[in-house]
């Protein structure tokens, strides 16, 4: 497994993806770590199968691609055809137009896209496959733990000083209340920008406080707690919005209907968590591909849910 | 009170400062309603006493009808939705299950008191309510306005209130027959009823950033949903122009008044907040550039206006309807001493920069928790003629762009040029879409 950059057809963006080999760690925090939240824990062995995970958290300059349908205009304006990847992607369902401006005035080169609900993050990964062929998908809440940590045991990836946290994160104290474009900060031990912080993760899981002691006393592998509630769902890594204890490696967080308590349209958008303006997307790329009945567990949305 | 955060999972500090926040409307409800019990003053008609059940009436049921009756329904304990009214069945029936899923407790709406079709309104009026909601497109809300008014009813309407200065005038008069009649008037630019915007503006008012010489206010953004004409024919081949405009209302300006109207007056609302007063003339210029062709109607895709104020200061504005390019959803103050990003309730005087750390809130449920508590405490609020005047605001904006002229707010306010149509009916011939042009269009003098 090689790094690699992959290119969205018919635009200039790209994105970078960085191999995560597989492994063993230990998934969640002892009680003996400060300001740990009971949900953390039993920790319990877990096995993790390889995959890639990307460098940075998802910019709008992707998201936006997916959003807008921003490919399809640029193909057009060029007066390109349709690559059979293109067809397959235009044929995906995207989201409707934002009520206002999703970036809430937080800038869009290279900073994270926010606001988007799980289903949301989901199809932008199915929509990604389709168009670069190859299989992109949310991270399992395990997955993204041990990618978080990279061998670590500690609070954070880089130990348990919390002091040392602005050299690695966009937090409450100095993210200027709000989220800061991708890549600044230093990467953790495996390359990758932003886990602690600048914007929460999406994975796939539904939120389940007691879902690790189901894995206590077992090595399981690759475990996923495939979601049967719309919320809560998992994000991960704290956000610009966030106190230090939020952005621990094992800190975990649900989603909520409130997320989208300002949306003034009732039904409320699939699409948009108006109020959630810390949450954002992270994809990986398993080694091996999924059969798919897993990749439809993977991608289990909002209407095959409650 | 409904749990914020996930149990187990990590609240952020801004969840915190929300579920404090909702306490504090429910503390704030409950105030008016013992100061009420205490004090036994005559009633406002229609006479809902301390606790008595409030009887609201539904008119308009798209999304933000539906979620405005939603919010009403959350406002107070003795609140039932009796009685919905909508110019299609369809948007009358996925409105009414979405209410009843949310609460069915409040809602009480038999068949004989859900009314479709252009005079669905009268019909709601005379259905016993205490509290109309008036939600259709806004080119109708003068009209419904005023009824409501004349049956004596509480009223809360979305904005804008108007899309001409005829309508607008209609809206004032009304207003002021709700004040005499003690009604309670409220209009859904929620901004108003927002813990930070009260705050920052206060500050302002109070001579924070000095006078006030200069505002930027903006509502980029990517645009809004549309109904395309040959979808809506493939579901029913006969459809008229009439119901063909009605379904996809937000691109003809009878209903919509153009996304300067419809969006955009929340951020003008605020730039005549904080001047405390009203334009007295402005310029402007726009066009249709991306957003073109037949399912678009008439309305531009993007408006730029000069404002002026009475004493000199100006107020830009920019409205986009663009998907992709500079997005901006934001109010700015510039003053003597400093300046002030309203929208992120910040204000920078030199060194110093003052944010708001106190208590958020969901305005969009307080602006109902305001007007049920001011009607429970036998003081209506009545935010009609304000809530008129936002909108002339916004209409001379459009007129600036549409005719390319420099327009004085008094010549605007008297137009005599009303965009409705002669006759409400599936048959009746609605205006012909005409994008304007600029140097050609006259707006002020039918």
């Amino acid at each position: 497994m090689k790094p690699y950059t992959d290119k969205i057809n018919n635009t200039s963006a790209t994105f970078e993806m960085v191999p995560i080999r597989g492994g063993t760690f230990r998934m969640g925090s002892p009680d003996s770590e400060a300001k740990r939240k009971a949900d953390e824990g039993p920790v319990h062995e877990v096995k993790i199968s390889p995959f890639w995970m990307g460098k940075y958290e998802v910019t709008w300059d992707e998201y936006e691609i997916f959003m807008f349908q921003l490919d399809i205009h640029q193909r057009n304006i060029r007066q390109e055809d349709p690559s059979p990847l293109d067809k397959l992607a235009d044929a995906l369902v995207r989201p409707t137009k934002p009520y206002t401006d999703m970036t809430f005035g937080m800038g869009k080169e290279r900073n994270p896209a926010i606001s988007m609900t799980q289903h949301a993050a989901k199809k932008y990964c199915e929509w990604l496959s389709a168009k670069t062929g190859r299989y992109y998908r949310l991270p399992t809440e395990a997955e993204w733990e041990y990618a978080c940590r990279a061998g670590t045991t500690t609070k954070y990836s880089f130990g348990d000083d919390e002091s040392k946290l602005g050299d690695y994160a966009w937090y409450y104290e100095n993210s200027e209340e709000k989220y800061q474009k991708v890549g600044q900060k230093k990467p953790n031990p495996w390359g990758l920008y932003d886990m602690h912080g600048n914007v929460c993760e999406w994975c796939a899981d539904g939120y389940d406080a007691n879902f690790y002691a189901q894995g206590a006393g077992k090595v399981e592998t690759d475990p996923f707690d495939v979601p049967k509630v719309i919320e809560p769902c998992v994000v991960r890594g704290g956000s610009w919005d966030d106190d230090p204890e939020q952005l621990r490696s094992a800190a975990r967080r649900g989603s909520h209907k409130d997320w989208k308590q300002q949306d003034p349209q009732i039904p409320q958008s699939v699409w948009y968590y108006t109020d959630a303006q810390f949450v954002g997307i992270r994809v990986v790329r398993p080694l091996q591909e999924p059969p798919a009945d897993k990749k439809a567990q993977y991608g289990m949305d909002d209407k095959t849910r409650n | 009170m409904s749990k914020i955060w996930t149990p187990g999972a990590v609240p952020s500090r801004r969840d915190f400062l929300r579920t404090s926040s909702v306490a504090v409307a429910g503390a704030t409800a409950l105030g008016a309603l013992s100061a009420r019990a205490a004090d036994e003053k005559p009633l406002p008609k229609p006479h809902v006493g301390g606790g008595d059940l409030i009887r609201i009436g539904l008119i308009g049921c798209g999304g933000r009808g539906t979620g405005a009756a939603n919010q009403a329904l959350q406002a107070d304990p003795n609140v039932k939705l009796v009685a919905v009214g909508d110019a299609f069945q369809d948007r009358l029936d996925s409105a009414l299950k979405s209410i009843e899923k949310l609460g069915a407790s409040k809602v009480d709406v038999p068949q004989e008191r859900r009314f479709v079709g252009f005079d669905a309104y009268k019909q709601v009026l005379t259905s016993g309510v205490d509290l109309v909601i008036l939600a259709t497109p806004p080119g109708f809300r003068p009209i419904h306005f005023s009824a409501a008014v004349a049956a004596g009813k509480h009223v809360f309407m979305e904005k804008p209130v108007a899309v001409d200065a005829p309508g607008v005038r209609m809206v004032i008069d009304s207003a002021r027959q709700a004040k005499e009649k003690g009604l309670a008037v409220g209009v859904g630019l929620q901004r108003r009823h927002q813990l930070t915007y009260l705050e920052t503006i206060k500050r302002i008012h109070d001579g924070a950033i000095g006078d006030v010489v200069s505002q930027r206010v903006y509502w980029n953004g990517a645009g809004v949903w549309v109904k395309k004409r040959a979808d809506l024919v493939k579901a029913k081949p006969d459809l008229t122009e009439m119901e063909y405009q009605m379904r996809n209302w937000y691109y003809f300006n009878w209903l919509c008044g153009d996304h300067i109207c419809e969006q955009h007056i929340h951020n003008l609302d605020v730039g005549c907040w904080v001047k405390n007063g009203w334009p007295i003339k402005a310029e402007g210029m726009g066009g249709r550039q991306v957003r073109t062709g037949e399912d678009y109607g008439e309305i531009y895709d993007h408006h730029a206006v000069e404002y002026e104020f009475e004493d000199g200061s100006r107020m830009f504005s920019y409205c986009r309807h663009i998907p992709k390019c500079w997005d901006s959803v934001t109010e700015h103050a510039q003053g003597t001493k400093g300046v002030a990003d309203v929208s992120a309730a910040s204000i920078k005087t030199g060194e110093d920069q003052w944010r708001y750390r106190g208590e958020k809130n969901n305005p969009y449920q307080t602006e109902h928790d305001d007007l049920i508590a001011s009607i429970r405490s036998g003081a209506p609020i009545n935010e009609g003629e304000r809530g008129a005047l936002s909108s002339m605001v916004a209409v001379l904006g459009r007129m600036c762009t549409y005719s390319g002229q420099m327009i004085k707010w008094e010549d605007a306010l008297n137009s005599n040029i009303s965009l409705a149509p002669s006759e409400y009916s599936w048959s009746a011939e609605p205006p012909k879409a005409a994008v304007a042009v600029p140097g050609v269009t006259q707006v002020l003098k039918a």
